[in-house]
C-alpha cells in the first residue's frame, strides 16, 4: 500500500439534487437546492417541514432497476441499488467476480418505511408478509449485493448519522489489511415517518430551508438518498490499469462520550476523529484545503463542530461548507453522499457553497463559503457525526 | 507482521443466566418459542438516572461489558465494537406503536433516540468514558461476526491494544410477533427443543455477550482467535469449498480441528448446512449451543463463549455434545465455529488454545 | 392548585420512569433539572409532550421550557394560566 491511501475507482449517487453523479455535480455548481415539501407519503408534518425528497415513486425506482415483480425491496434498498449500480458502472467493473469484491453498506432506517406502512396489517393478513424479513438493516445490503451479483463479504454498519463514513472506513481497512482487493462502500436511507417524527420530537427540524453555521439557524431538514464508492487496492489498480478518481487517504472515528444525542460543548469527539484521520493520512491540519462539514444546522451540532475545527485548525480554518442545504440530512447515507461531493470538489477544484448563510454565529469566528469558489484542492476533509457521540472524519486526496 | 489476538475476559446475560463458572453445568435446554434472558440485578452498576430509560438490551449489554472488562482487568477499552441484528427493537417498537396509535401526535423523544442500532455501544462509551473507536455492525446472522472481523483488524494491525467486542439482541414483543407471523419463530405454546423440532420455525431468545479482546496473552486468557471469514450466501453444496478455502488460508487441515461448533437450530433447511459441514470434518467432535442460547442474530457469540470455555478449561461440558457417543479426547486445541441463517450470512471462525 | 401539583408529580414520575421516587419526595419549589431532581434535556422534551397531550399547551421553543420547568411550582402556575384542556 502506498502512502496515498486507498484508491476510489467508482462513484454513484442518487439524491434530491440528482439521480446521477453528473446531475448532482451540475446542481452543486449551479447552487440549485433540492428541498421541497414531502410528496411521496402523507404525513401530518407535511406543511411544517422541508425535505430533500427524491421525486420518484418506489415503482419507478423498481422499474428503472429492471426488478421483476413481486419483490421485497424497500425504498432504502431501491435507492441503494440505484446508486451502487452506478458506482460499479463508473468503475468499469467488467466481471465482478474477477477479484475478491466485498460490499459494506450502511443504513439507519433499513426497512422501516415498509414496516410503518404495512406493519398494522401483518397480524391480520399475509398480503405484505414478504416485507417482514426486509425490516432489519442488513436486508437492504443483501438485496443490493444480490442485484450487483456480489458473492462474498457483505455486511452493514449502523451508527446513526455517521454510518456511511464508518462503512467506508471499514472498507478501507479491509483493503489495507489485504483481506479484500476491492470493496463497494457507502450508505442508503429513505425518508420515513419514523425518522421525520423522531427528529420532530427532538425539536430540531427547521420549518424553513436549513442554514448551517448561521446565527439564526433553526435546525435541520431531513433528506433521502444513497451513495457508494468503489475502493480498490493499489495492486488491483495497477494490474487493471484503472483510472483513479481520488484516494481515501485518512479516516478516524471517535466517541464524544458526552450525551446520548447532544455533542459536547468543545466538540471533543469531532476533534479526536479529525485528528485521527490526519494521522492516518500522514497530513497536518494545514494540508486540508476544504472541509465538507457535517453542518446539520442544529444549534448544538454547528457550535460543537465549529469549536472542534477551531481547536484543530487554530486561526487557520480552511474553506468550509455544509452541503446539507442542497440535499437535506440523509442520515446514514450522508457520509457517502458527502464523500462523493468531496471527490467532485477535488476533481473540479471547486468548493460548493453553504446555501442560506447570512449571519455569523456570535460564539465562533467562522464563516462558511457562501458562493461557489474555484480553488485548487489537494486534500478534502469530510465530517459525519451521529447520535451516541459517534464522530467520523474522512480525508480524500487528489488522484 | 500480524499480531495475535486473545480473548481475555467474557461477560454474558443470557437465557442461562449470567456468565459464571457453572454456566454450562447448570444450563437447561430451551423448549419455548420465545425465551427471555434471566436478568441479573443492575443495582450499583447503572445509576438510577440512567437506568430509568434503558431497555433490556442496553442493561444486558452494560452488565456483560462490565463482566468482560473486569475479568480481563481492563479499565477503559481502546475501542468498542458491537454487533446486533435488530438493534434496540424494544424502543423502536415503542416509537412505531405510538406513531400508529396517535397518528403522529404526542410522540416522545426517548424511544426514538434509543431506537438507533448503536445505542448499546454508545451507552457503554458513556458509562466507561471511552472516547475511542465505536462501531456497531448490523447484518443478520453475521452482525456479531462482522464486529469480530473489525476487532481482528484493529488488533492484528496494532491499531488497538484492547477492544471490547460484543453482541446484543433483545426480545421485543411486536418485532418477535411479526417474526412469528412470518414463520421464523415457532408459534406460542409449542414445546420443542432443537433436537426434537418438527413444527416450522425455531426457538428464539435474546442475550448480550461481551468479550474483552487483547493483543497480549494474560493470566485470564481463554483462547486465541485465529481468523474469520464471512460470506453473504451459499448453497449447501458450496459449503465444503467455502470451508476448505478457509482452512487452506490458515494452514489448517480438517484433521487439525478437534471440535466444530455448529449452529443447529432445529430448522430442517438450516440444519442441512450444518450437517454438510459436519460430514466434511469427520474427525472433529460436533458440538452445538442454540438449544441453550436460542436463536437470535447475535446468538453465535454464545458459541464463541463456549469455544473459549472449552479451550481454557480443556473440557467439553456434556450438554454441548451433538452426538450421544463421542470419542474420548484429552486435549482440545483448534475449534471451528460455523454459523449461518436461512442460507445467508455464513461465518467461519477458528479459535485455538493458548 | 394543590391538586394540580400532585397530579403533575405523579405524571412526571410516570412519564420519566422515575423509579424509587414518590410524589412526596418532590418538593414544590425544588429544581427539577440539574442539582434537584436531576432531569436533563431529553426529559425536558418529554415534559413538552406532556404539556401538549394533557393540558393542550404547545411549546415550540425548547428554551422556553427551561423557565416553565424550573419547579413543580412554576409548572403548575404556567399550566393553570395557559391550559386549554
Amino acid at each position: 500500500m502506498t502512502d496515498r491511501g486507498v484508491a476510489v475507482t467508482g462513484i454513484g449517487i442518487i439524491s434530491s439534487i440528482g439521480e446521477t453523479v453528473e446531475e448532482n455535480l451540475q446542481a452543486l455548481l449551479a447552487g440549485k437546492q433540492g428541498l421541497s415539501r414531502i410528496a411521496n407519503f402523507p404525513t401530518r408534518l407535511q406543511e411544517h417541514i422541508w425535505v430533500g425528497e427524491i421525486k420518484r415513486t418506489n415503482e419507478e425506482l423498481s422499474d428503472s432497476l429492471g426488478l421483476s415483480l413481486p419483490h421485497a425491496f424497500t425504498r432504502t434498498a431501491l435507492l441503494g441499488a440505484h446508486a451502487a449500480r452506478q458506482a460499479v458502472e463508473s468503475a468499469k467493473l467488467q466481471e465482478i467476480h474477477d477479484l475478491q469484491t466485498g460490499f459494506i453498506s450502511s443504513t439507519s432506517v433499513g426497512g422501516m418505511d415498509y414496516t410503518e406502512r404495512y406493519g398494522p396489517t401483518y397480524l391480520n393478513s399475509p398480503e405484505w408478509h414478504r416485507y417482514i424479513p426486509s425490516h432489519p438493516a442488513g436486508d437492504s445490503s443483501h438485496k443490493i449485493a444480490q442485484h450487483l451479483g456480489i458473492k462474498g463479504l457483505v455486511t452493514t454498519v449502523s451508527t446513526a448519522c455517521s454510518s456511511a463514513a464508518n462503512a467506508m472506513m471499514m472498507g478501507a481497512r479491509l483493503i489495507r489489511s489485504g483481506r479484500l482487493d476491492r470493496v463497494i462502500v457507502g450508505g442508503t436511507d429513505a425518508l420515513s415517518k419514523f425518522t421525520i417524527n423522531g427528529f420532530h420530537t427532538l425539536m430540531i427540524l427547521s420549518d424553513a430551508p436549513c442554514q448551517p453555521f448561521d446565527k439564526h439557524r433553526k435546525g435541520l431538514n431531513l433528506g433521502e438518498g444513497a451513495a457508494y464508492l468503489v475502493l480498490e487496492s493499489e495492486e488491483s489498480v495497477q494490474r487493471q490499469g484503472k483510472h483513479v478518481l481520488a484516494y481515501l487517504a485518512g479516516y478516524g472515528n471517535a466517541n464524544d462520550a458526552f450525551h446520548q444525542t447532544a455533542s459536547s460543548e468543545n466538540g471533543e469527539g469531532a476533534f479526536l476523529a479529525m485528528q485521527k484521520a490526519l494521522m492516518i493520512a500522514q497530513l497536518t491540519p494545514q494540508d486540508i484545503d476544504y472541509v465538507n462539514v457535517h453542518g446539520t444546522a442544529t444549534l448544538n451540532n454547528d457550535l460543537s463542530e465549529g469549536r472542534a475545527m477551531q481547536r484543530l485548525f487554530k486561526d487557520d480554518v480552511p474553506l468550509f461548507s455544509s452541503t446539507k442545504p442542497f440535499t437535506g440530512h440523509t442520515l446514514a447515507a450522508a457520509g457517502a453522499m458527502e464523500a462523493v461531493y468531496s471527490i467532485l470538489a477535488l476533481q473540479q477544484n471547486v468548493v460548493p457553497p453553504n446555501l442560506h448563510f447570512n449571519t455569523p454565529m456570535e460564539e465562533l469566528d467562522l464563516i462558511p463559503e457562501t458562493t461557489l469558489r474555484h480553488r485548487s484542492l489537494s486534500h478534502v476533509l469530510s465530517n459525519s457525526f451521529g447520535f451516541g457521540g459517534n464522530c467520523s472524519s474522512l480525508i480524500f486526496s487528489k488522484a | 507482521m500480524k499480531k495475535n489476538v486473545f480473548i481475555n475476559g467474557i461477560g454474558a446475560v443470557t437465557t442461562q443466566g449470567v456468565w459464571r463458572a457453572a454456566f454450562f453445568s447448570e444450563a437447561r435446554v430451551l423448549d419455548h418459542a420465545i425465551t427471555s434472558a434471566e436478568q441479573p440485578s443492575y443495582n450499583g452498576l447503572i445509576s438510577p438516572g440512567a437506568i430509568r430509560r434503558m431497555s433490556r438490551g442496553m442493561k444486558m449489554g452494560i452488565y456483560a461489558a462490565q463482566q468482560a472488562l473486569a475479568e480481563a482487568s481492563v479499565t477503559i477499552p481502546g475501542a468498542i465494537v458491537t454487533g446486533t441484528g435488530l438493534g434496540c427493537s424494544a424502543d423502536s417498537d415503542k416509537f412505531l406503536r405510538s406513531l400508529w396509535e396517535n397518528e403522529e401526535q404526542f410522540l416522545t423523544p426517548t424511544s426514538f433516540i434509543q431506537s438507533t442500532h448503536n445505542t448499546v455501544a454508545a451507552q457503554i462509551a458513556l458509562q466507561w468514558q471511552c472516547k475511542g473507536y465505536n462501531i456497531t455492525h448490523v447484518n443478520g446472522a453475521i452482525s456479531f461476526e462482522s464486529a469480530l472481523l473489525d476487532t481482528l483488524l484493529l488488533l492484528q494491525t496494532g491499531e488497538e491494544e484492547h477492544v471490547l467486542l460484543g453482541g446484543v439482541d433483545e426480545v421485543a414483543e411486536q418485532t418477535y410477533t411479526f417474526l412469528q407471523a412470518a414463520g421464523d419463530i415457532k408459534a406460542d405454546g409449542i414445546q420443542e427443543t432443537v433436537k426434537n423440532s418438527v413444527s416450522p420455525g425455531v426457538n428464539y431468545a435474546e442475550g448480550a455477550h461481551f468479550f474483552s479482546v487483547g493483543a497480549s496473552k494474560t493470566a485470564s486468557s481463554y483462547a486465541e482467535i485465529i481468523d474469520i471469514t464471512l460470506q453473504n450466501e451459499l448453497e449447501v453444496s458450496e459449503t465444503t469449498s467455502f470451508l476448505k478455502d478457509f482452512l487452506t488460508t490458515n494452514d489448517l487441515r480438517p484433521g487439525d480441528l478437534d471440535a466444530v461448533i455448529l449452529g443447529y437450530n432445529g430448522d430442517e433447511q438450516d440444519d442441512l448446512f450444518y450437517s454438510a459441514v459436519q460430514q466434511t470434518l469427520p474427525s472433529a467432535t460436533p458440538l452445538y449451543y442454540k438449544h441453550l442460547s436460542g436463536q437470535f442474530d447475535s446468538c453465535s457469540a454464545f458459541g464463541l463463549a463456549a469455544a473459549a470455555f472449552i479451550l481454557k478449561y480443556q473440557t467439553v461440558p456434556p450438554v454441548l455434545y451433538w452426538n450421544e457417543k463421542n470419542p474420548a479426547k484429552t486435549a482440545w486445541k483448534n475449534i471451528l465455529l460455523y454459523n449461518q441463517y436461512k442460507g445467508k450470512d455464513h461465518s467461519l471462525v477458528v479459535v485455538r488454545a493458548c | 392548585m394543590t391538586a394540580l401539583k400532585e397530579e403533575l408529580k405523579r405524571q412526571i414520575i410516570e412519564v420519566l420512569n422515575l423509579e424509587d421516587i414518590t410524589p412526596a419526595d418532590i418538593q414544590d419549589d425544588e429544581a427539577l433539572f440539574g442539582e434537584g431532581l436531576g432531569l436533563d434535556s431529553i426529559d425536558a422534551l418529554e415534559l413538552i409532550v406532556l404539556m401538549d397531550k394533557t393540558y393542550g399547551i404547545k411549546l415550540s421553543d425548547p428554551k422556553k421550557g427551561r423557565d416553565i420547568f424550573q419547579s413543580i411550582e412554576t409548572m403548575a402556575t404556567y399550566i393553570s394560566e395557559n391550559r386549554t384542556k
